[in-house]
């Protein structure tokens, strides 16, 4: 890379920091799965207050410890999981842009409340398209810088706008009602669905009707529970592909929650799947933390689904002059 | 009354036995799923990719992702902008149409599926299950190898790893169930059989298939274009071949 090209040098990578945009459509045929950002209100919310696409892609950090150097003077917001920022050591509020000057350090802390926050810059980070995208899938080695999570000493290029050279001259801010608060207990709406009628009336109210705990296995593939056992009345199936927020119910009756990374295609007995909205909740759950499930229609999800978009559009940014 | 000539009469015929074989359930508020109920032949494959085929040129591609696999077909949408009702009546009209473009008893030829070639070392070093397998069905290894070079397999689905293809049916006298307690470490290009499907590794990886050989050839390479030797719906058949070979064409141990 050309040193005079603005970009970030990741100067510790903290616990777990994915380079994503809005995910890899189309590529299932090879075996790809759709990565992108584990919680999508988040992630397009950093985009909303820096005024990118959100096709634009960003940091998801998860748990914190990444430290970056601006090696670039351009506009920075970080989203999500309630994580203590510092620029140069002074501490910088979420859901807010703020100015990063060359030679500047940033530095996450670990969050206290949620689990992945996301971190971006004007235009988004300049990284080559894999399958049309350049969300990171670890397990695939595709997608970020060389199909991995960032290292140390990676170097990040910023896109830079040429026909808005200088970043903006206001800090965009969300109104704080709006910011999300991330439960350690979560109620997730299921659109009931796929081998739902292979599990009785009883098991299915045993479902709804249960706490379910979120075990020391979760992460961006799948979310595995611990509670009541419910059991499907037959094993055996053909595999079939598998959709965002699939329910899995394997042998041991216990619920498995299939998120961005999963495999596109699978063999066990599902008893349908979480609404989208509610999976950006979960991501930002973790071991512990416990989940009810609520059954919807499909109808009432679509319902639910129009109506969250309106609610976005009605949703404020506060722009405050620097000072 | 309408009056239909006998070619319509006898395609809404067919559409109508079809109709009956399948099932399209909700997978979520945004998918829904075609389920196919009949035996795993050549013909099922060529239906869904003649109907994955069919939808996709009705809808807009950009907006629907379709997951083909053994007898179903998952197809994602864009709820704010369609719904299930919607993509239901594609899917019907894309069945309808398999049968009427005057071609229902050969609508393979709509498709461009190929026949590919795969190298296969097979020897004890590359293939350690091999014995195992011989001795369950009471077979010498070279029955074993010879039995699995005989078919002609289908690809029906392309998951678990990029470019790990599930191919069948291998016959019954060299199926083998999955190992009870996988491997830690299967190496590139195994190749391999779990009851009666077949796959080479595309990567190292953890698995649980019987390995009886390995393939030289690479499964999936995101630098070229196409990635895979293969897609959903093409045909395989393994060509033995010795060291020497496997080794020149870059296979590795």
């Amino acid at each position: 890379m050309n040193a005079l090209m603005p970009h970030f040098i990741v100067e510790r990578p903290g616990v777990l920091s994915l380079i994503q945009d809005a995910g890899r459509f189309g590529q299932t045929h090879l075996g790809l799965t759709q990565g992108g950002p584990a919680d999508r209100f988040s992630f397009n919310w950093c985009h909303n207050l820096l005024g990118n696409a959100h096709t634009c892609s960003a940091i998801e950090v998860v748990i914190g410890g990444l430290k970056l150097i601006s090696q670039s003077h351009t506009i920075g917001c970080v989203t999500g999981a309630e994580t203590p920022v510092t620029v140069n050591g002074k501490a910088t509020p979420m859901w807010h842009t703020f100015e990063i000057n060359i030679g500047d350090v940033i530095e996450f802390g670990f969050a206290t409340q949620g689990l992945r926050s996301y971190f971006s810059v004007c235009g988004g980070f300049d990284i080559a398209p894999e399958f049309g995208s350049c969300s990171t899938v670890v397990r695939e080695k595709i997608g970020g810088l060389s199909g991995d999570a960032l290292k140390q000493g990676d170097q990040l290029p910023v896109i830079v706008d040429t026909d808005n050279p200088m970043p903006q001259s206001e800090i965009n801010a969300i109104a704080p009602e709006f910011i999300p608060r991330f439960e350690s207990s979560v109620t997730l709406r299921v659109v009931l669905g796929y081998q739902h009628d292979w599990f009785s009336d009883l098991d299915i109210r045993r479902f709804f009707s249960s706490r379910y705990e979120i075990s020391s296995q979760f992460d961006r593939m799948g979310y595995r529970l611990q509670g009541t056992k419910i059991t499907a009345n037959k094993t055996q199936m053909l595999s079939e592909g598998i959709t965002l927020g699939a329910i899995q119910i394997p042998a041991d009756g216990q619920p498995i929650i299939l998120l961005n990374d999963r495999q596109t295609i699978g063999g066990y007995p599902k008893i349908g799947s979480v609404l989208s909205l509610d999976l950006d909740k979960l991501s930002q759950c973790k071991q512990g933390d416990y989940v009810h499930f609520e059954a919807i229609s499909i109808e009432q999800a679509h319902n639910i689904l129009h109506i969250d978009q309106h609610q976005q559009s009605l949703i404020q940014i506060v722009k405050k002059a620097y000072k | 009354m309408t009056k239909y000539s006998q070619q319509e009469q006898q395609n809404m015929n067919l559409v109508a036995d079809f109709m009956q074989s399948i099932r399209v359930v909700p997978a979520s508020e945004s998918a829904i799923i075609l389920y196919i109920d009949q035996p795993l032949t050549d013909t099922l494959a060529e239906q869904l990719q003649s109907i994955a085929d069919g939808v996709l040129s009705l809808a807009n591609t950009s907006e629907i992702e379709i997951v083909s696999s053994y007898a179903s077909l998952l197809i994602n949408y864009n709820p704010l902008k369609t719904d299930h009702f919607a993509i239901k009546q594609m899917l019907f009209q894309a069945i309808k149409s398999m049968f009427s473009d005057n071609s229902h008893t050969d609508y393979s030829q709509q498709t461009d599926q190929k026949l590919v070639e795969l190298p296969v070392y097979y020897s004890d070093t590359t293939g350690p299950d091999l014995a195992r397998i011989a001795t369950h069905h009471k077979l010498s290894v070279e029955e074993v190898i010879q039995i699995h070079q005989q078919q002609t397999y289908r690809v029906f689905a392309i998951g678990f790893a990029p470019g790990f293809g599930y191919m069948g049916q291998v016959d019954p006298q060299i199926a083998m169930p999955r190992l009870a307690t996988p491997r830690a470490l299967v190496p590139k290009g195994a190749v391999a059989i779990a009851d009666r499907q077949t796959a080479v590794y595309p990567a190292a990886s953890p698995g649980g298939w019987n390995i009886i050989g390995q393939c030289p050839i690479l499964m999936f390479n995101p630098n070229v274009e196409p990635s895979m030797p293969f897609k959903v719906g093409d045909s395989v058949r393994f060509k033995a071949i010795d060291q020497d070979t496997f080794f020149a064409m870059g296979g590795e141990q």
